[in-house]
């Protein structure tokens, strides 16, 4: 269990560990993986929905060294991006970042599914409010 | 505080060990010259030091290369010695590999290998064997003692109901003996895996307690060449190896009751303290029927590689699939039923001759600090926290 420096930094100080309200609906919120596997990623991210720019992001992570250090990593990236750009992370950025040995690419890969699920949950929810806003405009136009 | 992986050898070990790499170099098997009576001397007085441990006669030890090398000659050689007889072989899922492989190979050969499952508890029914025996039955091999939860077999009434049925009766006692009274006449045994470097003393170094009076238990060897050992393990003995494991078989003897009672109090007061500083702890197997120097517990919603991270300088061991080098997690956890995800949290603690109670206040509250600080990043601690049941959950598990 040879870890990089940055794994274990990531390990000793995560950065970002916490939680923001699932129900706001400029909060995305991604949950994969499964406890039998050995890993859970949560990661949220808060968009700010003028601008399209994560204002802030959080993770929760069980798993290994490898898995905190993946989402930990993420969140630091996802800060200040756009939504699009955020969408552009590839398992293989943190892999190389981190200096993930092979049997710890799946956490990577935990990591960009992560942050994907968490843009779609962003997404579906603004789709939703604009939706719904749509509805309650229309009987009054 | 890993002692079931390995010991440190006893300086009283050591000491004993070495003029046989010096002045007392020789060939046990040479007949010819001082030299070699010397060191056949020394065996042998060795081998009555090992088999008082168990209860044996001298002419009942067969000296190995260590304990794999005992589980394949007895497993192996009873094999082929009985083929005659039968083709079938009972053991547990919660066997060591050095079992589970060698039963597998033999699979292969055409044995058939009734493999019985266990309880929450980590223990086999004796039920359940007796189901399983058939007229083609040949042996039974169960282990004394498990190597990751402590569990004690049942074994005296599995030799008893061994010796009822005629069939041979091997057990893997490598964690036990030394550590807990073990006779082979009282419990019925027909062979024993031992090793040395379980018991304080050097690697390398094991035996098989082949039974030599009701039954006589025959074995074909798997070693072949020059006769050595009665003929069932051949190769040029191991000398100094072999005067360390006699040496550690008698203070193993000595000692045994006292190390044990101190070593109990000390796994308890380990134990009683995670408990009060930390809820949702689980203990893998029986605490009833367990060595009294181990203890195996998960930690729930802390995955165990991670927790090993934070006490990197305590040596434990995890059931973690992140720790294993085949990426799976323990497959003795999970014979027990408690769910991969508490085999991913588990970590086991051994504790021997030189652990100390400042050892163990010392892990304990290191571990309590880590697992809190986990814990609170864990998305299955909050969820738990929240009232979700976790385990009706749906994951997304695809590709993982």
């Amino acid at each position: 269990m040879a870890y990089s420096t940055k794994v274990i930094d990531h390990y000793e100080n995560p950065r970002n560990v916490g939680s923001m309200p699932k129900d706001d609906p400029n909060v995305g919120t991604g949950l994969v993986g499964a406890p039998e596997c050995g890993d859970v990623m949560k990661l949220q991210v808060k968009v700010n929905p003028e601008t399209g720019v994560i204002d802030d992001a959080k993770f929760k992570t069980f798993g290994c060294g490898s898995a905190i250090a993946s989402s930990s990593l993420a969140t630091e990236w996802l800060k200040g991006r756009t939504v699009d750009q955020a969408m552009a992370i590839k398992n293989t950025d943190i892999v190389a970042e981190l200096s993930l040995p092979p049997v710890k690419i799946h956490c990577s890969v935990l990591a960009e599914d992560a942050i994907k699920a968490a843009i779609a949950d962003y997404k579906k929810k603004q789709s939703a409010t604009s939706a719904s806003a749509a509805k309650e405009v229309q009987p009054t136009a | 505080m890993d002692y079931h992986a390995t010991t440190p050898v006893d300086p009283r070990v050591v000491e004993a060990m070495l003029p046989y790499f010096t002045t007392r170099f020789g060939n046990a098997a040479s007949r010819n010259h001082p030299f070699g009576w010397e060191a056949e001397e020394a065996v042998e007085k060795a081998r009555k030091q090992v088999a008082d441990l168990i209860g044996a006669n001298p002419k009942e030890i067969v000296i190995t290369s260590g304990a794999t090398e005992s589980d394949n000659l007895a497993i192996k050689g009873v094999a082929e010695m009985y083929r005659e007889k039968g083709n079938h072989i009972i053991t547990a899922v919660t066997e060591h590999k050095a079992i589970i492989d060698t039963c597998k190979r033999l699979e292969k050969d055409g044995y058939r290998v009734t493999y019985l499952a266990v309880r929450k508890d980590g223990r086999i029914s004796l039920d359940e064997l007796k189901a399983a025996i058939s007229d083609q039955t040949i042996l039974i091999t169960i282990m004394a003692a498990n190597n990751e939860i402590g569990v004690i077999q049942p074994i005296a009434e599995i030799g008893a109901i061994a010796k009822e049925k005629g069939i041979l009766f091997h057990t893997d006692a490598v964690q036990m003996v030394g550590k807990l009274p073990f006779n082979v006449n009282d419990l019925k045994v027909d062979m024993a895996s031992i090793s040395a470097h379980k018991m304080y003393g050097p690697k390398g170094v094991g035996a098989l307690y082949v039974r030599r009076r009701n039954p006589r238990v025959l074995l074909s060897p798997i070693i072949d060449g020059g006769g050595h050992e009665r003929g069932m393990r051949s190769g040029t003995l191991n000398v100094p190896g072999i005067v360390g494991f006699g040496k550690a078989a008698e203070i193993c003897r000595q000692d045994m009751a006292t190390e044990s009672e101190r070593l109990r109090k000390l796994r308890d007061y380990l134990n009683e303290k995670l408990h009060n500083q930390l809820d949702e702890l689980y203990i893998n197997g029986s605490m009833e029927h367990r060595l009294p120097h181990n203890l195996n517990i998960s930690f729930a919603y802390v995955e165990g590689e991670s927790l090993l991270m934070g006490i990197n300088d305590v040596a434990v061991s995890s059931g973690s699939a992140c720790t294993s080098a085949s990426l799976e997690p323990s497959y003795v956890l999970k014979a027990l039923g408690a769910g991969d995800d508490l085999a991913h949290s588990s970590i086991r603690f051994g504790l021997g001759r030189w652990s100390t109670k400042e050892e163990v206040d010392y892990v304990a509250d290191k571990l309590t600090a880590v697992v809190t600080k986990l814990r609170d990043m864990s998305p299955l601690y909050e969820l738990a926290r929240e009232g979700v049941d976790l385990s009706t959950m749906v994951w997304q598990t695809e590709g993982h």
